[in-house]
């Protein structure tokens, strides 16, 4: 399987992203926002991190670099994405998935493992996954999803919210939302998706040395759905 | 504008040096020279009070690879790998602008780590507030706190450990030390030492802007009432430039084009360029009108002192420019050949085709002022005769719970989760513990940090503080297996020209000084911060001292958290009850006089290297070290990281119940072990000479002392996790 991990001038989870891919059996490459093509992709990944240090609006102006374009095609054509915290921000920006990401509640970043529930298994990215409740880390200064009525029934209609703020046993309550969220949504898919947004970072859980093993629970499943 | 005495006095430069700098000039600088002058003799760049007294201190040892006057320090943690590191200070700025002030200086921090070619792997910091009853604290420590998170974070670097503190002594000065650690191959350090003639040198990075000049001559003053008039001269940090030139610096390393290469920190392109001259003992030549400026009709006054940020300034290789620049454009950096190399041995200016300064580099460097201030020697205060029926009226509970929730003891989660600690991948122990821990990337070794201070006890006896904290660092560093390397030091005093704040000075560097001689554990890198005071009153004393240690399988890394239930818990090192300057005399008994616990320097020794053995030998499950609240405080926060509890027992000792609970005796940590390994831990012990005590077993979830009184841990954590979060949001 390939992947492909977009470096923006100001990402810097690309090259943990990178680990995350090779460490599960992806042959990835890293490619550099300026480039015009994207190469033979299975799986595209916008990293997060600060692209363009978050000016003007987080996401905004790596939305408009020279390789969204092709990034776009990819996904018109059915192609995979995921972006993760930064990357579902220039997601969002790209108008790829709906909604906007505002500052966080609190007015704080934060820095720690969450639990999320799995909403919707029928995709590429969840089908197949034992588990309802997933443990992630976030760490983050803009991850509060935020929509109109009208987005949120067409999302929640569409079956799009990917993944929710919750406690260990899946209970979904404003105590367990971490940064304001609507509907403690912590991650949400296009209309067909094949495009995955979310804020916390599997990346970040693939070895049981650092915050927990639930993100290599995910890249396993995600390279077994793609073989 | 004429330069006349006045002019220099108005730059923070005495009479004496004035008359010195004519002198050696032999004849009256003019504006721009004078300007330059001031930056390199003050305080905070020329070490005049202090270079005389830091002599003294151990810089070299068999795992040093660069000792202090470089960009950082570096050791080898062997496999051609090294970790460069280094902490420094930002109080003056960040007290006038928390946000800049304390962004900037991690920005500043990181920047000394890559300019030797290091990818920054970790940041420490170490940052102490005003009491929290004084109406600035607050704010100050939430700009700080988002100032340090704000530019940390953007660049990608996990912030995994930390130390905050109160002390009124910071009202009208607080202190905002930084820390950061990088990684290198050993062959591939670079130095900011110029060579050969000729040589292009080179601009990267920001443009030059008016922001910070003389920043470097206020962190040379006191504070008075006109401090808000200074917020000029406070830094505007962009992490995201900073983020680009690391990566562009990376990549131009990678590479055999750089001869030297040197960050723009204080003083900006004038420190830079005249340290890589000095050091390469060579001349070098600048056209200002070819330095990047931000602003239209900057003077080279402006320009030479500017302290805009992400800045550096490189010395290549004849022929490498285009390459060079490929890669500066490639990043969206600017890049310019300003200047090069001479042989004239001086720094020479030009402006519009004008020659707008000579000055001989020695003069600046080699003959800056060096003072032997006067000094006063600290007495050991007498020890306090606390009456016994005192503290037999205390019930141990209670104090705890006083303990847990002092603003001093209790749990910093609301700052570190503001800052990144995970980003990397490899950080294997967060904040919170006795130090972080980062592995090296794609190896098993694992490089433990951890930065502390003890203002109270250098306060009330700066020798004894001094040893005293550099021992603290040593055991943070056991306390996870790590084997102690080296340290930074960050020393944050009053007026070095008020005989007591130098005493306090020479004392606590002297304390430094013998105790990282001992435990061989050297100083490879740090800074002086003076002047950390308002009118005529300084802070307490506080070296910072920052800690590195190795790992050498991450796999052995011990944690703080009790892990089973059923499992012995130990406190090894002699508990005596020294109860004076202890968080429970200060806080509870309102008891401020008598002398700090004593260090022995044979028993610290003797005691981390018998740990460092059980843990060698997978006997110890978790542990800790015993500081702030004694014994009971260590235990408990055991506990509230491990979720269990423990039926604490004092053993019969003539000592009081709350001496032996709450006292502040030195070199003690508290251990974990299987009931089968009991008795060969307790075999070592005893072959070692090492004192120790059984404290208890562990239980599930409750805290029982001496079978008469118990608590949940639940309760416990509540106290000891919420006094923070409360204070922060009222």
């Amino acid at each position: 399987m390939k992947s492909s991990v977009i470096t923006f001038p100001g990402s810097n989870c690309d090259r943990d992203m990178d680990v995350a891919l090779k460490k599960f059996g992806f042959k990835n490459k890293m490619i550099w926002h300026d480039d015009l093509e994207l190469p033979k992709s299975d799986l595209v990944v916008l990293p997060g991190g600060f692209s363009y240090g978050d000016y003007l609006r987080c996401g905004s102006m790596a939305s408009k670099s020279k390789i969204m374009k092709s990034v776009i095609n990819f996904a018109k054509s059915g192609g995979l994405i995921i972006g993760v915290c930064n990357g579902f921000q220039i997601l969002v920006e790209s108008g790829l998935v709906p909604g906007v990401l505002l500052r966080n509640k609190y007015l704080e970043f934060i820095c720690k493992n969450v639990f999320v529930k799995i909403n919707n298994k029928q995709n590429s990215y969840f089908k197949n996954i034992n588990n309802n409740v997933l443990e992630f880390h976030i760490a983050h200064n803009e991850g509060n999803y935020f929509c109109t009525d009208d987005q949120l029934k067409e999302i929640e209609d569409n079956e799009q919210v990917a993944i929710n703020y919750c406690n260990k046993e899946g209970r979904i309550e404003d105590q367990f939302n971490p940064n304001g969220s609507i509907k403690n949504i912590a991650g949400i898919f296009n209309k067909e998706k094949n495009i995955l947004g979310m804020m916390p970072h599997p990346e970040r859980m693939i070895d049981p040395s650092l915050s927990g093993e639930d993100g290599s629970l995910f890249f396993k499943n995600l390279i077994n759905n793609l073989k | 504008m004429l330069v006349n005495e006045q002019v220099a006095l108005d730059h923070g430069l005495k009479k004496d040096e004035y008359a010195k700098i004519c002198e050696l000039l032999k004849r009256t600088p003019n504006i721009t020279e004078l300007g330059v002058f001031s930056a390199m003799w003050n305080e905070h760049c020329s070490y005049k009070s202090s270079r005389l007294h830091l002599k003294k201190l151990p810089t070299k040892g068999k795992q040093v690879i660069q000792g202090p006057g470089e960009n950082a320090g570096v050791i080898d943690i062997g496999d051609n790998d090294a970790i460069v590191f280094k902490i420094e200070s930002h109080n003056h700025p960040s007290f006038i602008e928390p946000y800049q002030g304390a962004a900037t200086g991690v920005g500043g921090i990181m920047r000394d780590v890559f300019t030797m070619g290091a990818r920054p792997i970790a940041n420490l910091n170490s940052i102490h507030f005003g009491s929290p009853q004084n109406k600035k604290t607050k704010n100050l420590l939430r700009g700080v706190v988002h100032g340090i998170g704000g530019y940390g974070n953007c660049m990608g670097v996990p912030t995994i450990a930390g130390q905050t503190s109160f002390d009124s002594s910071y009202n009208g000065n607080i202190l905002v030390n930084a820390m950061t650690l990088g990684l290198v191959k050993k062959d591939k350090i670079f130095y900011s030492k110029a060579a050969g003639l000729n040589k292009p040198v080179i601009y990267v990075g920001s443009k030059t802007g008016r922001d910070g000049i003389h920043g470097a001559s206020m962190a040379s003053a006191s504070f008075d009432e006109k401090i808000e008039e200074k917020k000029p001269t406070v830094q505007v940090g962009d992490p995201f430039t900073e983020k680009l030139l690391l990566e562009a610096c990376l990549e131009l390393m990678a590479g055999d084009s750089i001869i030297s290469i040197q960050d723009m920190g204080a003083a900006g392109l004038t420190s830079s360029s005249i340290e890589m001259a000095s050091k390469g003992n060579l001349g070098i030549e600048i056209n200002l009108n070819k330095v990047p400026c931000r602003e239209s009709k900057m003077t080279p006054y402006e320009i030479m002192l500017s302290e805009s940020q992400e800045r550096m300034l490189i010395v290549l290789e004849n022929g490498k420019e285009e390459q060079a620049k490929k890669i500066f454009d490639k990043w969206n950096l600017d890049f310019a050949v300003i200047g090069k190399t001479t042989k004239s041995k001086k720094i020479e200016l030009y402006f519009n085709d004008e020659k707008v300064a000579s000055i001989p580099v020695n003069t600046l460097v080699e003959n800056s002022p060096m003072y032997d201030r006067k000094w006063k020697k600290a007495k050991l205060p007498k020890k306090n005769k606390i009456k016994k029926e005192e503290l037999n009226n205390l019930k141990v509970l209670n104090v705890l719970k006083k303990i847990l929730s002092n603003p001093n003891v209790c749990s910093k989660e609301w700052i570190w989760q503001q800052y990144d600690h995970t980003v990397m991948g490899d950080t294997i122990q967060k904040p919170g513990g006795d130090s972080g821990v980062v592995r090296v990337h794609g190896t098993n070794k694992a490089v433990a940090a951890s930065v502390d201070s003890s203002a109270v006890y250098c306060w009330a006896h700066p020798l004894t503080g001094g040893k005293q904290v550099v021992c603290e660092s040593f055991r943070n560093l056991i306390s996870v297996g790590a084997k102690p390397i080296a340290i930074t030091n960050c020393l944050n005093f009053g007026s070095p020209e008020n005989e007591e704040n130098m005493g306090e000075f020479v004392e606590c560097v002297q304390g430094i000084s013998e105790a990282s001689e001992y435990l061989k554990f050297p100083v490879v890198s740090g800074n002086v911060s003076f002047y950390n005071q308002t009118k005529d009153i300084g802070i307490k004393p506080t070296p910072s001292i920052g800690g590195i240690g190795l790992i050498k399988d991450y796999k052995n890394m011990i944690t703080m958290d009790l892990k089973e239930i059923g499992n012995i818990v130990l406190v090894i090192g002699k508990t005596e009850g020294h109860i004076d300057q202890s968080i429970f005399a200060r806080s509870i008994l309102d008891e401020k006089n008598g002398p700090p616990p004593e260090i022995n320097l044979f028993n610290e020794k003797n005691i981390g290297e018998t740990l460092l053995k059980l843990i060698d030998n997978n006997f110890i499950k978790s542990a800790h070290d015993v500081s702030l609240g004694g014994i009971i405080t260590a235990v408990s926060k055991m506990c509230i990281k491990g979720n269990k509890g423990i039926n604490l027992k004092k053993p019969k000792f003539l000592i009081n119940e709350i001496e032996y609970f709450f006292g502040e005796d030195q070199g003690r940590y508290i251990v974990e072990v299987t009931k089968k390994n009991l008795t060969k831990v307790m075999d070592i012990l005893n072959k070692n000479a090492v004192h120790f005590d059984e404290l208890g077993v562990i239980n599930e979830n409750e805290l029982y002392i001496n079978e008469k009184t118990k608590v949940t841990i639940d309760e416990l954590k509540t106290y000891n996790k919420n006094w923070l979060i409360d204070y922060m949001s009222k």
